[in-house]
């Protein structure tokens, strides 16, 4: 049972990173209907903001106290939100109107450039930061069996619910919501009503690049290593698990996140660990017949 | 004169100056300069580079510059077959690399196919020579050779323990891991876990629950350094204080900056360090006054091309074939000591020895290296 546990506080934190990332995905999907591929990429510059930041202010001798690390959060959402707007404008904003596969091809390109330029900029190298949040506690023991819980799990999935719930929130109560809504369903109507459709997508361009930058921030001090090409594969389980909550829904981008989490976790626990993948898109493969939308994704309705 | 004229004139002197530049030997260094293992790609550049310059600055090799090519494998497969390739087509006569078995092996075939002499610093996958190539060379040890010490040291030093095997699925990781537990089989041990990872992945905290709950105390992991540090640092931070035992991938410092404190004590097997031994003492001290610690495979990459350069001389040539027979043949001075080639271009006298880390820095377990 203990182990049990332990099993699922390590799945909960890992799905609750995917979920994390899974809703920038799902958001921008939700209003212009495309798969933005770059979105794995602004995370990874949030991780590396984060490094940078970390390693100037502790060059300067300010060694990372709360304050610190809240302040480093702070200022990674404006950066990584900058990115989001830049990579709309200049590299799919253009395409609007264009056939369906341009943003795509668009998209893939640009997660290609991020990836190199970080690359370029700040080495091919792992970079390493220092445990700024360390400690935790034990939550039970038997048989010398320790369920240990560190406190920035609880930080990461607290988090994560509580973007989730402000999201919705926002989508579903508050003007910008309204508007994100109603691009969602017809772009040019929306235009005629009045609504400023190339604002409020470039709104949401930015909204997703800071939960990307958040998912980055938290990754860097729970894992304390980045490397450039870190965004290519949790990007891929962060859309794989917006796909299995049934991409285009917030509570479903968390809901998916946390199960991917919790399959990877539990087949690693009681079957071979080698083949965990296999087991998390073999589930996702199976839901996707039955319910081809996702778990929580609204059946498409055929505009005409 | 017309102004044509004299326009071909020059164009036909630049030629003629291109001509005499390219005249000289072309040699190539090949690893992962970019990816996750990008700390061992800058060990095998700046050991190539550092021969090459000393080389060229004792005179060349009869009479002629060493020119060197650097290529990116990333260490992958694939990418080691296209850099390979890529090297071929600029003509070189030699290749020092690659660094990862599972690219060294892929590799191997188009020098084998395009006549080029390669010398792996750091591959130990016995593949690597056992394929019958006449073409392929190693200056390091073999996994198997590897894998017996750690088994052997295992077994005595932890007698009556419960140990697992945990490998990242790559060439190298899974051969060194399943030479390591075929030694302790023999020995009469059995591993109450084998595990295999996804590499390049963060979370490995699954992993080391399985660990806790099977009360392993020892862990002989079978890959590359970030996923070691990884581990044994997901390890301490669930409480589980096994001991890791590695091979050969950890000897770089990033071990250290990613597994942090969590990396005291880890224990893992590499070739002697040749920063040791007096004759390499004038090189290594060049390489510090670069700023740059020549840990590692650095010295084994500086040591291939001194072998390749000396091959050379004996031969007076660098074509394929002079050069195949004057390795096989001759006994190399190099920063290892001298290199000596068996049948199957293995080094004739590796000596594994288990290092352990120790703030931030690792050496022989016992001072000496048993």
């Amino acid at each position: 049972m203990e182990y049990f546990l332990q099993q699922a506080i390590n799945g909960l934190t890992l799905g609750a990173i995917y979920g994390l990332i899974a809703i920038g995905y799902t958001m921008v999907y939700g209003i212009i209907g495309m798969i933005n591929f770059a979105h794995g990429e602004v995370f990874m510059i949030g991780s590396f903001l984060t490094v940078i930041f970390i390693t100037v202010l502790g060059s300067l001798g300010i060694h990372p106290t709360f304050t610190i690390i809240a302040l480093v959060l702070l200022l990674v959402i404006p950066f990584t939100g900058v990115w989001g707007w830049s990579i709309e404008r200049a590299a799919y904003r253009p395409l609007r109107g264009s056939f369906r596969l341009a943003p795509l091809i668009s998209a893939i390109g640009m997660s290609i450039f991020l990836q190199n330029l970080v690359q370029f900029l700040q080495g091919a190298r792992n970079k390493p930061i220092p445990v700024v949040v360390p400690g935790g506690f034990t939550l039970v023991e038997s048989d010398g069996f320790p369920v240990q819980v560190r406190w920035l799990q609880i930080v990461i999935v607290v988090m994560t619910v509580a973007l989730m719930i402000g999201l919705t929130t926002l989508i579903h109560r508050t003007r910008f919501g309204r508007a994100q809504r109603a691009c969602e369903q017809d772009m040019k109507m929306a235009m005629l009503l009045g609504i400023d459709v190339n604002r409020t997508i470039s709104a949401t361009f930015v909204l997703g690049a800071g939960l990307a930058g958040i998912a980055g921030v938290m990754v860097a001090y729970y894992y304390n290593v980045v490397n450039f090409y870190d965004g290519f594969l949790a990007g891929l389980k962060a859309f794989t698990a917006a796909v299995l909550g049934g991409i285009g829904s917030v509570p479903g981008a968390m809901l998916g996140g946390l199960l991917l989490g919790l399959i990877e976790a539990m087949w690693s626990a009681y079957f071979s660990i080698e083949y965990k993948d296999f087991a998390a898109f073999s589930i996702l493969v199976l839901v996707l017949i039955f319910r081809p939308t996702g778990i929580l994704g609204r059946p498409e309705i055929e505009k005409v | 004169m017309t102004r044509l004229s004299t326009l071909l004139l020059g164009t036909a002197a630049l030629a003629l100056l291109a001509g005499t530049a390219t005249a000289q030997i072309k040699i190539g260094v090949a690893g992962p300069i970019t990816g996750d293992l990008a700390a061992f790609g800058e060990q095998l550049k700046r050991g190539a580079e550092m021969a090459v310059a000393d080389i060229n600055a004792a005179g060349g090799v009869n009479g002629q510059k060493l020119e060197l090519t650097v290529a990116d494998d990333r260490c992958d497969p694939k990418e080691a077959r296209s850099a390979a390739e890529k090297l071929a087509n600029q003509k070189v006569v030699f290749v020092a690399g690659h660094f990862c078995s599972g690219s060294s092996i892929p590799a191997s075939e188009v020098y084998k196919e395009e006549g080029i002499l390669q010398i792996s610093p750091a591959s130990t996958n016995p593949v690597f020579t056992e394929r019958g190539y006449q073409n392929v060379f190693r200056v390091c040890g073999r996994d198997d050779q590897q894998g017996m010490v750690a088994g052997t040291y295992i077994s005595q030093r932890f007698k009556g323990k419960k140990v697992a095997i945990v490998h990242d699925k790559s060439q190298y990781g899974k051969g060194l891991a399943d030479e390591t537990q075929k030694q302790l089989n023999k020995i009469g041990i059995k591993e109450v876990m084998y595990e295999a990872i996804n590499p390049k992945e963060k979370d490995y905290s699954a992993l080391v629950s399985k660990l806790k709950q099977a009360g392993v105390d020892v862990i002989y992991f079978g890959g590359y350094h970030p996923e070691a540090g990884l581990i044994v640092k997901q390890s301490r931070e669930q409480g589980f204080n096994a001991q890791l035992m590695s091979g050969d991938a950890l000897v770089d410092k990033e071990f250290w900056a990613i597994a942090q404190k969590a990396g005291e004590g880890t224990l893992m097997t590499f070739d002697a360090d040749p920063r040791k031994d007096p004759r390499s003492a004038a090189v290594v001290q060049k390489f510090k006054a670069q700023g740059y610690e020549p840990e590692g495979y650095t010295l084994y990459t500086y040591a291939a091309v001194q072998v390749f350069a000396n091959a050379a001389k004996a031969a007076k040539s660098t074509k394929h074939e002079d050069l195949l027979k004057a390795v096989k043949a001759g006994s190399f001075d190099t920063v290892l000591g001298p290199i000596k080639f068996d049948a199957k271009g293995d080094v004739s006298n590796p000596a594994y020895k288990v290092y352990v880390w120790k703030d931030g820095k690792y050496d022989y377990v016992d001072g000496k290296g048993q």
